[in-house]
Order: C-alpha cells, then structure tokens, then sequence
C-alpha cells in the first residue's frame, strides 16, 4: 500500500457566511476575497505541509491545477512540485496533474515535467487530466465540444516527445509545430509515470487501461460513494484482460488523525464543514458545460463533485453522517487503521491520496494528524497488496552518488522598518482576524 | 412537412421542415436552442414562402457536427445544402446564432442571399453590454433571459421540466447536444470575426429586435447597421430574445413586409 499526501492549498478564510452571500466559490468569486498577505503566509505552510510529510516516511507528495478557485489556489502545480524538489528527499512528486489540452503548445508540458524530473532525481509521477469544466471551459475558455479531442491530441504529441529518438514535426488539428526537439529530457527514461486524475467520465477508464496508464479517481465523497466508479473501472480492465493490480488505482480520501473519535470529531468537524459547505459552494451553471461530459457518460448516470446534485447530496449532514457515510476516515488511529483497511480492500486500490489538510484546517492540527498517521497508521497497512508489483511509481534507480543536494541554507538576518524579517511574524490567524 | 436530406454522400443527414408550397425560397437558420417539432411562426410564412428550415447538424436527428469545427466549415455546409435544395439564392432568415451564422453565408458568397433577416442576432461582443452567459444559466434563469414575459405560455412551454425520469434523461440529452455544437460558434464569446466580413453583405437586410431583449441587447442592432451597408431595423414591443414565439403577428408581418417590398 502506497501513500501520497496530497494538498489542495485552500484558502483557509473564506467568510462565514459566504455560502449565503456568494454565488460560487469557482470561476467568479470575488477578487477582494483574497488577500495576498495571507496568501504568502498559506503558500509557505502548506509548503511546510508537504516538507513535512516528506520528512515522515510518505510515498508521494501532491499537488494539483485549479483557476479561479478559492479552494485550489495553484494554477500552476509545477511551480509548486520545483519548490518541493529542492526541500525534500524522498517523497516522489505527483503532480496531478497539468491539463494538458490548455498548453500552448502542450509541448509546454513535457519539458516542464522533464525539468521537474531532472531536478527531483527522476521522483516525478506526470498526471494528465482532461481538468473540470469550470477551469477548462469556463475559467479558460476552451469550446466544451472539442476540449476532449484536443486532449487527446497534447497528450500523442507529448508522449511522442518524450519517445522519439530524433526531431520531428506535429500535424496536429490543434497544433502545428515544425520542429519537436525536446530539451532537456526526462531522467525517467523514456518517460515518467502517467497517471490520469478522473472525475468519473467513462472515456477514461477506457483510455488508462489502453495505455496500462494509473487511473486516480479523484473524489470528496469518499469510498462509499467512489465504489460505483472504481467498480467501473475495475469491470473495463476485467473486459479487457487486464490485471486487476490494485495499483493501477488511485484514490482520494479525506483521512483525519486524533487522540480518540471523540476528540477527532471536536479537532475536525469545524473544517469539515468548512470545506464541505464553503468550498464545495460552486454555482451549479458552472459544473457542466454542455458537452464537456459526453452522452455516454451522462447516460452512466455518475454524478458530478460539485453543482447542485452534490450539494443536495450533502443537505443536512452532520459529523456522525460525514463518517457513516465514508466521506471522511476519521478517529483514533485504531479506527482509522481498520475503516481504511476495509475501504482501500472494497476499492481494491493501492495508491491512497490522503486529504490531511482540509478546509479550513489550521498548521498545528494538520501536523498532528500527519504524525499520527504516519506513526500510528502507515506502517501497519504497508502489508496490504504487497504480493502486487507497483509499476506506477518511479523506479528510484539513480545511484546516490550521484544524485544532488542543495547547499545548507544560511538566511541572513536583515531589518526592515525595525522587524526582523524571516523570524516568526504574525500568525496567518492574527493577519487574517480583522 | 418534414424531411431527411442527405449531402455529401450522407456526411451530413439532416431533418428538414418544409412549409408551404408556392412563392419565393425562404431559408431559415435557427438560433442556440434548434427548432421546436413544429414551428407555427414558419407555418405562417409558409402562405407566402416556399420554406426550408433545416436542424443543423448536431440539432434533433440531423447528423455530421463532428464535421463542422468552425465559421467556413458552417458557411460551405449551408453553400452545400441550397446548391442540394435547388435554391442556390434565397431569402435567409436566421435568429440568434442563426442570424450569425446567415450574415456569414451571406458575406462569403453575395449571390446567396436576396434578402437577409437578422433577427437579434448574435455575432459581436460590446465590452461595455456583455452577452449574460447563456451556457452556464440554468433551466429558470433561461426563461427569463430569453422572454419578455418568462411566465407567458409560450416561455412555460419551451423551458418546462419534464416530471418523468426518462423524458427528463432524454430533454438533457438533446440539450447537451445542442448547445456542444452552438459552442463551437458562441463559445466563450459569440465573435469569430464577423466584423471584419459583414461589410461583404450586399443584400437588403433587415435587423429585427424585440424592444426588452435581454440576451443580446437592442443596443448590438448598431453594430449591425453600422457594418452593412443596405440595413433596416425594425423592433417589436413587449418581446425579448424569442420574440417570433412573443409576438408572432407582428413578427411575420414584418418578415413578410419587409421580403415582399
């Protein structure tokens, strides 16, 4: 079993009545929301956050692209994943993922990610995703009708970047470009893991198991409610004779950590329903383009994260609900070892991506539950599937001889306006409680 | 009446509604939404016009949108169809994205139509009078966007949401389907160059508005006349966006009036 610590970077301030006052919290929230100060403190926790789990013992740290969204504050994951490579050792990096089809040209991609592979010691998983209708269609204006097409066609282009021995051109619909010439190139050779984010469209099962690519459902309903899509999932590899290696499975789970339920309940439920309420709060007029979803996969009957459905779905749940219902894994350790075991078992799934940091959810809490994650959980569930070969993650094969560390840090310390810089300054909670 | 026409060895098969028998050609491209089973307001015009009214491809069981990417691909199709029709020069009345896409057939080739009818047509982007999203409304809004009068019969009936599970299914179906193939010409912003074309319509046009449209506002008719050379605007009281189905007396006496003269 494989763990990847997986941060969405929300911003953490969103008023308390925002679900009331504001129409959504994607593509059009207002500007004046955001305060660039307390942005600069959240970036570098949460930066914080992932060095963190490094330092403990998890497989992947991870990141993801969202625009215009006040709970996914990276537009640009690699740029994220390059300040993560040169403070961490051992985690790979998981970027899931760039959606490709908004690159112009999408060979952007593949010498960004083969930048991020070099510099990491070839620790990079490159994910592609078709990305969600609100930052394709509507935050970047991509025609609903043919984003998919599109995709498809950056993603041929960039695997064959990344594949061919020599120079050679692209007659794409999309993209024309005389002279592909990929440099640098990745150190994963020829290329690194593809794993390929889904929100439950039916296309895409069909496309990782042609490609022997990783599918990562990417879910906050939990695994009660993920099981109807994994199943899918796992019943096209079936039809298709391909091993049911779990993992070729990822999946996203909201996983807290505490002393005993009870207290998890009074540590958590406050930025549960942060995240659930505030921001989940998406304008339902957002969440599907006409055509961004083919038929086929409406006709699936799979319901979509956000909009109104998953609002509905949501109505009224309390703490007691969230953990019935599989939403969160959440409790002592004891609890937390057996829920998890049961549902990555049901999902036959063996990469978790583990949301520690959710909503609203201050450093100190997110500390505490990663430690007792990684101390009390981890090392008690690395049994499960290790009769599977896990061919989805890089293979670590450079020599450490060989394999670079940035020179020790010195900060000087400077004085400005009377205040030391870079010591201690104003919490991120005292800026913001104004 | 309605028909199946085939082009270009069945590259396209499209449901065709044919109304009336005599007179003049009249083609009518039709707006974001496709045509309803049947239209009364063509019915209409069908005393004094021999009229085509084709679902584009995409719309209802017309087939072939996976061949029609962008504007020329759109103008050569429409090209394509009244060389097929017989009708090589008509009159073309086209509504919303349709009065788009006719001013383009129109500009192309100036022999194609004899007289054109833009009725609230979409085309071009006023920074200052954006086009409200109608992609992202959702099902109530629409009413309102599109009627003066979002609780008239005509607005209950177009916007009405089917109770049964099955009619439901298959009412959001066909909606996606239609709007994926309006996207390709209205999506993000309804303007893929027709200001730098429309001086090429040579033929009488009139710009037909309802005076409380609240998708493409009265205010755009400017731009229109102001890039064509031979235009006329007429405006119909107590209609929005859908004012053929608003006001359909007054709305086919002036397409009539306005072809006939």
């Amino acid at each position: 079993m494989k763990f990847t610590w997986f941060h969405l970077m929300p911003y953490r301030f969103l008023p308390e009545d925002f679900k009331e006052k504001y129409h959504s919290v994607w593509v059009d929230i207002p500007r004046d929301l955001y305060d660039p100060k307390v942005g600069h403190r959240l970036y570098n926790d949460y930066l914080d956050q992932l060095e963190y789990a490094d330092a403990m013992g998890f497989d992947g740290l991870g990141v993801n692209e969202h625009h215009q969204n006040a709970y996914g504050m990276m537009p640009s994951p690699n740029i994220m994943a390059a300040a993560l490579t040169r403070r961490t050792r051992n985690a790979n990096l998981v970027v899931l993922g760039n959606s490709i089809a908004l690159y112009n040209p999408p060979i952007r991609v593949a010498e960004e990610f083969a930048m991020l592979d070099v510099i990491s010691g070839g620790r990079l998983i490159a994910g592609f995703p078709v990305g969600t209708s609100m930052d394709t269609n509507f935050c970047y204006g991509e025609v609903p009708a043919t984003l998919r097409e599109k995709y498809y066609e950056a993603h041929d282009l960039i695997i064959k970047a990344w594949k061919e021995k020599d120079m050679f051109s692209f007659n794409g619909k999309y993209t024309k470009l005389r002279y592909v010439n990929l440099w640098p190139r990745p150190l994963q050779q020829p290329h690194p893991p593809i794993w390929i984010p889904g929100g439950g469209s039916v296309e895409t099962y069909d496309f990782c198991a042609d490609h022997g690519y990783q599918y990562s459902f990417l879910s906050y309903f939990g695994y009660i409610a993920g099981k109807k899509v994994a199943d899918g999932y796992w019943e096209v590899m079936a039809k298709k004779n391909k091993p049911l290696n779990p993992f070729s499975l990822g999946f996203a789970q909201v996983v807290a950590v505490s002393e005993t339920d009870e207290q998890a309940e009074k540590d958590y439920a406050p930025h549960m329903d942060y995240f659930y309420n505030r921001c989940l709060h998406v304008y339902n007029g957002f969440a599907d383009a006409p055509g961004y979803r083919t038929v086929k996969t409406i006709k699936a009957g799979i319901l979509g994260q956000v909009g109104e459905q998953a609002a509905l779905r949501r109505e009224g749940l309390k703490w007691k609900d969230f953990v019935d219902q599989g939403y969160v894994i959440a409790g002592s350790p004891k609890t937390v070892r057996e829920r998890l075991r049961e549902a990555m078992k049901s999902l036959n799934c063996g990469h978790l991506m583990m949301l520690m940091q959710l909503g609203s959810m201050p450093p100190e809490l997110v500390r505490k539950s990663t430690s007792l994650f990684a101390t009390e959980v981890m090392p008690y569930m690395r049994d499960l599937w290790s009769d599977w070969e896990d061919k989805w993650s890089p293979k670590r094969d450079l020599p450490a001889a060989d394999f670079a560390m940035p020179a020790p840090v010195h900060f000087q310390k400077t004085e400005v306006n009377g205040k030391a810089r870079g010591s201690a300054g104003a919490s991120t909670e005292a800026r913001s409680a104004k | 009446m309605n028909t199946t026409v085939k082009l270009l060895n069945g590259k396209f098969s499209l449901e065709m509604q044919t109304y009336g028998s005599g007179g003049e050609p009249l083609l009518f491209l039709h707006g974001a939404g496709g045509l309803m089973p049947v239209e009364p307001f063509l019915e209409e015009l069908g005393k004094d016009f021999k009229v085509f009214a084709p679902q584009f491809p995409g719309y209802g069981e017309s087939t072939g949108s996976e061949h029609i990417d962008d504007i020329a691909d759109a103008v050569l199709f429409f090209h394509e169809l009244m060389d097929e029709l017989g009708i090589p020069t008509a009159n073309i009345v086209g509504h919303s994205m349709g009065g788009m896409l006719a001013a383009e057939v129109a500009a192309f080739d100036i022999h194609r139509a004899k007289k054109l009818v833009l009725v609230s047509p979409a085309g071009f982007w006023i920074d200052e009078l954006p086009i409200p999203d109608l992609f992202a409304a959702q099902l109530t809004e629409i009413a309102n966007l599109l009627f003066y009068d979002p609780k008239s019969p005509a607005a209950m009936l177009m916007t009405a949401i089917p109770e049964d599970f099955k009619a439901l299914e298959t009412m959001y179906v066909e909606r996606v389907k239609r709007l994926a193939t309006a996207s390709k010409f209205l999506w993000p912003i309804p303007d893929r160059g027709l200001k730098k074309r429309a001086y090429r319509i040579k033929a009488p046009t009139l710009l037909l508005w309802g005076e409380n449209d609240k998708l493409i506002p009265l205010a755009y008719a400017k731009e229109f006349s102001s890039r064509i050379k031979n235009t006329k605007l007429e405006t119909i009281k107590k209609a929005g966006h859908m004012l053929m189905y608003e006001q359909q007396e007054q709305f086919v006496g002036a397409v009539r009036k306005f072809l006939k003269g």
